[in-house]
């Protein structure tokens, strides 16, 4: 049995309503382990206090921020080539949940520049580069909302979605070139491996991540099963209409 | 080709084209800066290749929605689709039409409105270089947009949402150009790359332009 099996509307809610609770679970677990233990089980930073505990909310949102765009991409582009209507429908279920994780992103990372860097904000190419995607999220929202047809609307954002992706990266280069950065890089890089934060932070920002992972994927999931239901909805409506 | 451009041209040239409105919204947008940042002129001398790249992308902008939304209105675009020539050809032209009405003559009125800006002397061929080269940009990404938007009824406000995001890359090369030239630093590297993005564009986006117009017109 292959993937594209769950195109069905049917087999996709049947394997929804199976792992969904799974899922909700284990991300809960996840996200208040990862929370609880960082808030509470870390110590203070020696030099930023104990600021430093925002990373567990700022980090892994930040991460779902961009990676939710990414998600978008895949299933806008399966839209595209093989028109299963339960890839766009995923595609629209995760725009509002990566944009409020942009904002998150956004907003904890102003709570902490202020005792940090002196300021809520600063012009800095990472920060220029989230507020650029949130308002990508808004347009492509934005016109998912304004095409009536449900089918024109969800082909219109999937081209918008692949073009906003190329802007989106150039944009973030972009910035690069207008603005020195004060954002500091990342202490986790993967590919060199060199990580410079110490374990006792380093763990429960693990178990943030992948709860905040688990939450993304549990969320699409209910919003599809939702925006599945709506066009049902919408279609036994147009009958009844028609008096069929 | 050649009788699409010439018609396109023509009806924005005669009354109610709107050929004239761009400009003199660039000119409002400048002349409103001094009374609203005060009249120092060494302030003004500093933010002017800002305000002037500024001024030219909304005055772009705001000429977006005539650009199908007309067409769309008395058929000609459907026309246009079912017609022999290709639609990327078509949405070009287009393009270049609306660029040729507002983008040239704002690169052309930019040193004047320069001047009243206190425009540093030295920097008036990067200001001209920068505009004559990233206008072109903000014309092919508006058709995109223009073309996304076509089927919505009050679609405007919408239409500057989805293109101004869009519009940042160019922006951000196109000012620095305009602003290394301006404080007689080498102006040479963004001016290449805006020049990199406008050819990219012109190359890639009719064909997503034209992609988005049949979805929307199907």
């Amino acid at each position: 049995m292959s993937i594209w099996s769950y195109a069905n509307p049917v087999k996709f809610l049947a394997l929804s309503a199976r792992v969904q609770p799974a899922l909700w679970g284990a991300a809960a677990l996840c996200v208040s382990v990862g929370l609880i233990w960082g808030f509470f089980g870390t110590p203070d930073d020696a030099r930023q206090g104990s600021t430093v505990k925002i990373i567990y909310l700022h980090v892994p949102a930040a991460l779902m921020a961009i990676n939710a765009w990414f998600m978008m991409l895949v299933a806008s582009l399966i839209w595209l080539i093989r028109r299963h209507h339960v890839s766009a429908l995923a595609a629209k279920a995760a725009a509002p949940v990566g944009a409020i994780m942009t904002l998150i992103a956004l907003f904890t990372g102003a709570v902490w520049g202020q005792p940090m860097w002196g300021t809520w904000w600063a012009w800095d190419p990472r920060l220029t580069s989230f507020l650029i995607l949130f308002l990508f999220y808004l347009g492509y929202i934005a016109l998912w909302e304004a095409v009536e047809d449900p089918d024109t609307a969800a082909d219109l954002t999937s081209v918008l979605c692949l073009v906003g992706s190329v802007f989106a990266v150039l944009s973030r280069y972009a910035v690069n070139f207008w603005s020195q950065g004060l954002h500091q890089g990342t202490s986790v890089p993967v590919a060199t491996g060199g990580r410079t934060v110490a374990d006792v932070f380093f763990y429960p920002l693990v178990v943030s991540m992948l709860g905040f992972g688990l939450l993304f994927i549990a969320l699409v999931f209910y919003r599809t099963g939702t925006e599945i239901s709506l066009r049902r909805a919408a279609a036994l409506r147009a009958r009844a209409d028609r008096g069929l | 080709m050649r009788a699409l451009l010439l018609r396109d041209l023509r009806l924005a040239l005669r009354a109610g084209g709107g050929f004239g409105l761009a400009l003199a919204f660039f000119l409002i947008v400048v002349v409103l800066v001094p009374f609203s940042v005060g009249p120092q002129t060494a302030l003004l001398s500093v933010i002017a290749p800002g305000i002037l790249w500024l001024g030219a992308l909304l005055a772009c902008l705001l000429s977006l929605d005539r650009l199908l939304a007309l067409d769309f209105e008395d058929g000609t675009l459907d026309l246009m689709v079912t017609a022999p020539l290709p639609l990327e050809a078509a949405l070009s032209v287009k393009a270049l039409a609306h660029w040729l009405t507002t983008g040239l003559p704002l690169v052309l009125v930019a040193p004047v409105l320069g001047l009243m800006l206190n425009f540093a002397p030295g920097g008036y061929v990067w200001l001209v270089a920068s505009l004559a080269l990233g206008t072109p940009a903000l014309s092919v990404i508006g058709t995109f947009g223009a073309a996304l938007t076509v089927g919505i009824k009050r679609g405007g406000l919408l239409l500057s949402l989805l293109v101004l995001p869009l519009y940042v890359p160019t922006l951000i090369f196109g000012a620095e150009a305009a602003r290394r030239g301006a404080a007689g630093l080498d102006a040479t590297t963004p001016l290449l790359l805006l020049a990199g993005i406008t050819l990219a564009t012109i190359a890639c986006m009719p064909f997503a332009s034209a992609t988005v117009l049949r979805m929307g017109l199907r």
